[in-house]
C-alpha cells in the first residue's frame, strides 16, 4: 500500500505499549486496543513483543468463520468480523495460529487489527507503527528495511501449516545465545560465566 | 499551617487522583467528532519533548494526531505522550482558585485568593524578614513561567530563597559540564548518535524515561555502532548492548576511573588533541593510577575483563558518545560520576565532532529551559552566575533595578525544606512541585510541610503535597500558554497554545503578575501576554551563554527549533558545542577535573545489607500529579513493586507477587515483590511515582551533591523482610475513590 509494507520486530521492543495505547485511538475501534502485547517472562528478562495481525495470504480465521463474515481485501488487509453476520462464535479466535483476533462480548463480535484501515488506505501509517519509539513495529518501505541487522520474513509454520502473510517479522542475523542473567555478568570474586567480546 | 484540613480519604474522593478512561464525553462522543484545529505543539511531559498534534474542538484538546515532520521525533511518542491529551478536560481538574477552610478546601473568587497571598506573604516577610519566604518552581514550566518565577523571588518578593525540581534532575550534570566545559548544555544534536561507532549509557534506563532515544541506538546500531550499557539493572535497551556492565549502585565513579585507567596504561589516549585543547591532563591521570581494572571490578562488581573489553571499545572508535542520566548523577558524588565520563571523553578526542561527545539526558520536560533562566537558586537569566557583578548589572539593568536589589544565592530545593523544618523559612509558594513525593525523605518532607505559617500552590490537579495549601491558586497545563521550552539537545521549542484555562482556571504567567501588582510591584510586571515575557528573556540572556536572543517564536516554527546559543537574529543557532576546539571557558580550553572516591551518603551495613535504588517506569511521569490520572498508563503499572533478583529473594524465603516490607534508616514501606533476574542480587529497586505508603521517598536519605545539591536517590541502604499481608494501603477499602471505570463500548 503506497510502497510501504509492516515489519514487526520484537528484539527491538521496549515494552512501553505505545502501541497499545495509541490503538484505542483509531476511528474503527474507538477505546479498543487491537495490539497483541506480551512480556514473554518478566521473571528473567525484559523482553517484550507487541503484534499487530499479520494478515495472512490465506487467513485461517476467515476459513473457519461459520458465518462468512471476515473478508480479505484486495490490499491484502483481513478485516474485523462483518457486524451483521458475526455470531460471536470465536472459532477465529480458537483457529488463528497467531492469536489475533479478539471477541468483545458486549458486542458479541469479534475485531482485529485492519491495519488502521482508515489511515492506511489514504496514504497515512497506521497508528501503531507511527508512535512506536524503538522500531519494534515500522510501518516503512522495504529498502529501508533492508539496512537492519535483522532480515525479514513471512513465512510461518505451524506443525504442517505452513502460512504466508502480508506483515513481516524480522528474524535475528546472528543466532548467538544470550544469557539474560544479571548475575552471569556480575564480579563476585570468581571467574565471569558469560565473555563478552570486543 | 499544621495538617490537611480534612482526613486524606476525604480530599482523595474530591480531588483525586482518579483514573479517567476516556476522553472527554467518552469514546464515541465529542472525541469522535472531526478536529476543528491541529495545534503542532510537544509533549508536556519528559525532556525528550517529542513534537505533537494536539486536536482541538471547541476550547478542548479531544485527541492527538502523531506529528512525523518534527525531525527529532518524527511521529514516535510513547505512552505517555499518546495519553498526555485527557489532562485538559479531566474531572479532577482545579477549576476554581481554593482556600483551605474546616470542611477542606472551598471555591473562592481569584480577587479572594490572590488578597490573602499577597497578605500573608508580605505578613510573614515584615515579621521575620525577606529571606522568610520561598519560591519553589517546577521544570515543567514553560521558560517564560520559568523566567518570570525567578524575577518574581527576586523583584517582587526579594527573596533569596527560589529553587526548583529539576535540583532532583540535570544540577550534577549542569554542575559537570559547567566545570568542564564552561557551559550547561548537552554538546551535541540527537542525530550525532547516528553517527557514532561506540555509544555508552551510563546510568540511563532510555527505553523507559526517554523511549524515543532508542530509536536513535538502533539506527546507530543498524549502521554498525556498539552499544555499551552501565547500568544494575538488566533494563529493556540491555539485551541488544554488544557489552553490558552490571555497576553496584553508587560505585559507578570507580568504573569511570577505571575505563580512563585502561586506556591510559594502554596509550589509548589522543595526546596531539589533550595538548591542543585541554588543561588539567596530568593530575587526572595521576588521579586514576590506582584504579586498576581488579580494584575496580572489587568495588563496581563488574569483572575486570569487561571493564578491559569497555575500555578498549570506547578509546579505540573514531567517534564514541558517552551520554547518561539519573543512574549516575543521582548520587552524593554526582557531579564527579560525570566528570569521570567527561574526562573520559576528552582523554580520547571525543568532542566538538559529530557523532563523538558527551551528553546528558535531561528528565524533565522543560528540565533545560527551566535551568538556564533564573529560576535555579545561583543563577541569573542566560545561565549567568548570580555572584557574578556583570551578570548582575546586566539583569538589573534589564529588570529596571540596582545590581544591589537583587538577592544573592539562595537555598537549594532539598536545603530550603531542611529551612522549613528548622523554622528559618516561615512561608512557601509553590508551582508545578511535589515534593511529598518527590523529595527524599518523605517523612522529614511532611513534618516540614506541618510547619509552614503560609503556604501557597499554583498547580492545575491537586497534589499530595497541595493537601497541606493555605490557598491553591488553580494554574495552566503545558498547552494552555504559549511560550518556549528547550529539550535534551539544546534545541529551543515552540509550545503552543491550544485553548484556554477552562473554568476559573488562569495561566501561570497571570497568576504571579497578578501577586506582584498586590505586593506594589506591578510596574516591574507589566505583561499582557507571554510573548512579552520572552521578548524581555531574550534581552535578559543576551551575552549569556545560554543566549537566546536571536530566537523568536517565528524562527523556531521555520527551523522546527533553533539550538542556542544563538545571538544574533540571522544566527543559525548552534546544534553542536565546540566544533572550533573551544570551550566556554575564557581559556578556550576543556578542563580534565580530577575526581576522588566517597562512600555513599548512606552505607550498606550489617542491619542494613541491601543496596535500594529508585527510578521511573514507561508510563508514569515524575510525581504522578498529572500521570497517575491516567486510566490507561496507571493500569499499566498500577502500584510500585519491589525488583528484587530470585537469589536474594531465596534468602528471605520470598516469592514473586509476596508483600515485602523494606526499612531503612528513615522509614519502611511494604509493596509487592517481582522477583526477577534482571537485577544486581545485592540490589533492589522500586520506581518513586506515589505517594505516602507506597513512597519510595520514605525510604531514600537526604544526602545532597556537596556541589550539585543533588540528593542520593540513587543509592540507599535498607533490610527486608517477608510481611504477614497486604498494607493498610493495599486494602479495599481505598479503592472506593476510583470512579466507576468508565465502558469501553
Amino acid at each position: 500500500m503506497h510502497g510501504y509494507e509492516f515489519y514487526v520486530d520484537p528484539s527491538r521492543c521496549i515494552g512501553c505499549q505505545s502501541c497499545v495505547k495509541a490503538c484505542e485511538e483509531c476511528e474503527t475501534h474507538r477505546g479498543k486496543s487491537m495490539i497483541n502485547f506480551d512480556f514473554i517472562d518478566r521473571s528473567r528478562t525484559t523482553a517484550t513483543a507487541a503484534y499487530v495481525c499479520w494478515h495472512c495470504d490465506e487467513p485461517t480465521c476467515a476459513m473457519v468463520c461459520p458465518a462468512d463474515a471476515i473478508k480479505k481485501g484486495e490490499d491484502g488487509v483481513v478485516q474485523s468480523s462483518l457486524k451483521p453476520r458475526c455470531i460471536g462464535c470465536a472459532n477465529c479466535v480458537l483457529a488463528c495460529p497467531f492469536g489475533i483476533p479478539k471477541i468483545f462480548p458486549a458486542l458479541d463480535q469479534m475485531m482485529k487489527c485492519d491495519m488502521c484501515y482508515d489511515r492506511t488506505s489514504v496514504g497515512k501509517r497506521p497508528m501503531c507503527a507511527t508512535v512506536c519509539p524503538s522500531q519494534a513495529l515500522s510501518y516503512v518501505r522495504p529498502d529501508e528495511i533492508a539496512g537492519r541487522r535483522e532480515k525479514p520474513t513471512n513465512v510461518f509454520y505451524f506443525g504442517k501449516q505452513k502460512i504466508t502473510t502480508r506483515v513481516y517479522m524480522m528474524t535475528p542475523a546472528e543466532t548467538d545465545s544470550v544469557s539474560l542473567d544479571v548475575l552471569d555478568y556480575v564480579w563476585e570474586n570468581s571467574h565471569v560465566t558469560v565473555s563478552q567480546s570486543q | 499551617m499544621a495538617e490537611p484540613p480534612v482526613s486524606p480519604d476525604v480530599l482523595l474522593e474530591r480531588f483525586g487522583p482518579h483514573p479517567a478512561y476516556t476522553p472527554p464525553g467518552g469514546w464515541q462522543d465529542e472525541s469522535r467528532n472531526p478536529a476543528e484545529r491541529l495545534v503542532q505543539t510537544h509533549c508536556c511531559f519528559c525532556g525528550q519533548q517529542c513534537g505533537i498534534q494536539l486536536k482541538v474542538r471547541g476550547n478542548r484538546v479531544i485527541g492527538f494526531e502523531p506529528w512525523e515532520e518534527f525531525p527529532f521525533n518524527r511521529g514516535m511518542l510513547c505512552p505517555k505522550g499518546v495519553k498526555r491529551y485527557m489532562q485538559g478536560g479531566h474531572p479532577d481538574r482545579l477549576l476554581d482558585p481554593l482556600m483551605r477552610s474546616s470542611e477542606g478546601f472551598q471555591p473562592v473568587s481569584w480577587d479572594q485568593a490572590l488578597d490573602l497571598t499577597a497578605k500573608r506573604l508580605r505578613e510573614v516577610q515584615e515579621k521575620y524578614g525577606k529571606d522568610s519566604v520561598a519560591i519553589y518552581g517546577g521544570a515543567s514550566l514553560i521558560s517564560e513561567k520559568s523566567y518570570l518565577l525567578g524575577k518574581f523571588a527576586r523583584v517582587a518578593l526579594g527573596t533569596r530563597h527560589i529553587d526548583y525540581n529539576g535540583r532532583l534532575c540535570m544540577v550534577s550534570a549542569g554542575t559537570a559540564y559547567k566545570l568542564a566545559f564552561g557551559v550547561d548544555r548537552s554538546p551535541l544534536p540527537w542525530s550525532d548518535i547516528t553517527k557514532a561507532q561506540v555509544v555508552l549509557i551510563a546510568g540511563a534506563n532510555v527505553a523507559e524515561c526517554a523511549p524515543i532515544t532508542t530509536d536513535y541506538l538502533w539506527r546507530c546500531r543498524d549502521a554498525g555502532g556498539k552499544l555499551i550499557v552501565v547500568d544494575p539493572r538488566m533494563t529493556p535497551i540491555c539485551r541488544n548492548a554488544d557489552i553490558y556492565l552490571p555497576v553496584r549502585p553508587g560505585t559507578d565513579l570507580a568504573l569511570y576511573m577505571g575505563l580512563l585507567h585502561v586506556v591510559l596504561r594502554d596509550g589509548l589516549e589522543r595526546r596531539e588533541f589533550i595538548s591542543a585543547h585541554t588543561t588539567g591532563f596530568e593530575q587526572v591521570a595521576d588521579s586514576v593510577r590506582a584504579w586498576d581494572p581488579r580494584t575496580v571490578a572489587e568495588k563496581t562488581g563488574v569483572p575486570p575483563e569487561s571493564i578491559e573489553v569497555a575500555a578498549h571499545t570506547f578509546a579505540k572508535a573514531d567517534r564514541a558518545i558517552a551520554m547518561h542520566a539519573r543512574g549516575i548523577e543521582h548520587q552524593s558524588k554526582g557531579v564527579e560520576n560525570c566528570l569521570a565520563l567527561i574526562n573520559l571523553c576528552l582523554a580520547t578526542g571525543n568532542i566538538g565532532r559529530a557523532g563523538a561527545g558527551c551528553a546528558m539526558i535531561t528528565g524533565q520536560g522543560n528540565g533545560q529551559g527551566g535551568r538556564e533562566h533564573g529560576q535555579k537558586c545561583d543563577q541569573l537569566p542566560g545561565q549567568r552566575s548570580i555572584n557574578d557583578p556583570e551578570a548582575r548589572a546586566h539583569t538589573a539593568k534589564v529588570w529596571g533595578i540596582s545590581p544591589d536589589d537583587i538577592p544573592q544565592a539562595g537555598y537549594s530545593a532539598v536545603e530550603i525544606m531542611e529551612a522549613i523544618h528548622r523554622g528559618e523559612i516561615k512561608a512557601l509558594l509553590s508551582a508545578c512541585f511535589n515534593p511529598l513525593v518527590s523529595l527524599p525523605d518523605e517523612n522529614f518532607t511532611r513534618e516540614a510541610l506541618g510547619k509552614l505559617e503560609f503556604f501557597g500552590v499554583v498547580d492545575f490537579f491537586m497534589s499530595e503535597t497541595a493537601h497541606y495549601a493555605d490557598v491553591v491558586l488553580a494554574g495552566s497545563l503545558q498547552e494552555e500558554e504559549e511560550g518556549i521550552g528547550c529539550t535534551t539537545e539544546g534545541r529551543v521549542i515552540h509550545i503552543r497554545k491550544a485553548v484556554d484555562p477552562p473554568g476559573n482556571a488562569r495561566g501561570d504567567s497571570w497568576i504571579y503578575c497578578e501577586i506582584a501588582k498586590r505586593l506594589g510591584k506591578e510596574k516591574f510586571f507589566p505583561y499582557r501576554s507571554t510573548r512579552e515575557i520572552y521578548d524581555e528573556l531574550r534581552e535578559a540572556s543576551r551575552g549569556g551563554h545560554a543566549d537566546y536572543y536571536g530566537i523568536t517564536y517565528e524562527k523556531v516554527d521555520e527551523h522546527m527549533g533553533v539550538f542556542w546559543p544563538c545571538p544574533t537574529l540571522d544566527h543559525p543557532g548552534t546544534p553542536r558545542l565546540f566544533e572550533d576546539g573551544r570551550s566556554f571557558h575564557a581559556d578556550g580550553k576543556h578542563r580534565f577535573v580530577v575526581t576522588e572516591w566517597r562512600e555513599s551518603g548512606d552505607p550498606v551495613s550489617a542491619e542494613f545489607p541491601v543496596y535500594l535504588t529508585t527510578g521511573r517506569v514507561v508510563s508514569q511521569y515524575l510525581s504522578g500529579t498529572q500521570t497517575r490520572r491516567i486510566g490507561g498508563l496507571l493500569d499499566q503499572y498500577p502500584n510500585p513493586r519491589i525488583e528484587i533478583h530470585p537469589r536474594l529473594a531465596g534468602q528471605y524465603g520470598i516469592q514473586d507477587g509476596d508483600w515485602v516490607t523494606a526499612t531503612s534508616r528513615r522509614g519502611e514501606i511494604t509493596l509487592q515483590a517481582m522477583v526477577v533476574k534482571t537485577i544486581r542480587p545485592d540490589t533492589v529497586f522500586i520506581p518513586y511515582h506515589w505517594p505516602g505508603g507506597r513512597s519510595a521517598n520514605r525510604l531514600t536519605h537526604r544526602t545532597l551533591d556537596p556541589r550539585s545539591k543533588i540528593p542520593e536517590f540513587k543509592v540507599s541502604a535498607c533490610q527486608l523482610r517477608k510481611a504477614d499481608g497486604p498494607p493498610d494501603w493495599a486494602k479495599p477499602s481505598l479503592e472506593k475513590h476510583a470512579l466507576p471505570r468508565r465502558g469501553n463500548a
